[in-house]
């Protein structure tokens, strides 16, 4: 007389297969995030309702705060044939290895007298050497208009496109100041250019 | 699986001393809680934290150019930024109508009423003129251009900063806002 037995089965699952797949994709997400470049100007963007996203390519940001510019673009190859014109243009001869390393800086803000200094200094040097004056953009002497220029150059000639301007200013900052330089922007006929929000609510 | 096996060999008394079987299964449970929520968290970051554009653009600068939009006064509603946050506006044409002090937090309600007064009178919609002056900073301008997309105004908005009337400025003046 037997009773039919109900096989125990354990509860347990095997989680190798689970964690691998997980730890799999948590490498994939943390390799593919781009490293938050360290802001070299510290602002603090507004606020706005808008919902427009910002492109990645194609694209100078100016940032604006403290009375200083900063000015970067979007694209190794941007930024490298950038600095070519740039350095024929202020007869500076820059070589391979400088280029290199300058088309990985994200923003910057040194004349281009002390670039060369700038490039070849460590990510944590830069930022305590002082050479971080802001990009001239006075009438006399300035060198923001000319990045502008051959970055929109660049960016013509590298990917037949319309380069967009951005402008990232601190909510502090006078109006003035941002007027000066949207005046730059206006002389070279760009009259449509995006300012940079964070979201509403948000920090 | 997944609980580390601890019983020991040894039941019987008197038998041989057995060497303790230990399980090399080790519970993955709270490693791979862990994992997911890096990866929540990791793909939460990459996605939300884009910054968002807001789209300006100014009249073109060239002087040659002889094409000027001529607004009707009756349906065109100035602001003036000033300093401390404060914003003046008034209707129509400059001087003839006492400017408005008014707060951030007001201005709103004043657009919507103007709005809705231009449209019940003429039937069109109202045109902006932003009028920037050196006492705002750019947080107001921002928060300027906010509130028309808030409220709604389909026009393009006139963004002058350079065209800014000795009446508009010495209204300012006397308000302490310039």
């Amino acid at each position: 007389m037997g009773r039919a037995k109900v096989a125990r089965k354990s509860t347990a699952i095997d989680m190798t297969a689970m964690c691998d797949v997980s730890f799999l994709l948590l490498t994939y997400f943390i390799l593919t995030a781009t490293a938050k470049q360290p802001d070299p100007l510290d602002v603090k963007i507004p606020t706005s309702t808008y919902k427009l996203k910002v492109p990645e390519k194609d694209i100078a940001l100016l940032t604006i705060g403290k009375g200083k510019v900063f000015f970067e673009t979007a694209g190794p190859d941007i930024r490298m044939n950038m600095l070519d014109k740039m350095g024929e243009h202020y007869k500076i001869n820059f070589t391979p290895e400088e280029k290199k390393r300058f088309s990985v800086i994200g923003s910057f803000g040194v004349p281009v007298q002390s670039l060369k200094q700038f490039i070849m200094m460590d990510g944590a040097k830069r930022k305590v050497s002082g050479l971080e004056t802001g990009i001239p953009a006075d009438s006399t002497n300035n060198q923001l208009a000319d990045w502008i220029l051959f970055s929109r150059q660049a960016v013509a000639e590298l990917h037949s496109e319309a380069m967009r301007v951005s402008i990232k200013g601190d909510a502090n900052e006078e109006y003035p100041a941002i007027k000066k330089i949207v005046d730059i922007l206006q002389k070279q006929k760009i009259n449509k250019f995006s300012l940079i929000t964070t979201a509403e609510g948000g920090s | 699986m997944a609980e580390l096996d601890t019983s020991s060999g040894g039941g019987k008394k008197g038998g041989k001393v057995r060497s303790k079987k230990v399980s090399t299964k080790v519970d993955l449970t709270a490693m791979v809680d862990l994992a997911f929520l890096l990866i929540t968290f990791f793909m939460l970051t990459t996605t939300l934290n884009k910054p968002i554009a807001m789209d300006i653009a100014k009249p073109d600068k060239d002087e040659k150019s002889e094409e000027r939009l001529e607004l009707k006064a009756s349906q065109t509603m100035t602001i003036l930024l000033g300093k401390n946050n404060k914003i003046a506006w008034y209707m129509g044409e400059a001087g003839k109508s006492a400017p408005e002090i008014v707060g951030f937090d007001q201005v709103r309600a004043a657009i919507l009423d103007n709005k809705k007064k231009v449209l019940e009178s003429s039937g069109k919609d109202i045109v902006m003129v932003i009028k920037p002056t050196s006492g705002a900073n750019y947080k107001n301008f921002v928060d300027i251009m906010d509130e028309l997309l808030i409220t709604g105004i389909k026009t393009a908005p006139a963004i002058d900063d350079v065209n800014i009337l000795d009446s508009e400025k010495s209204f300012m003046t006397q308000q302490g806002i310039l």
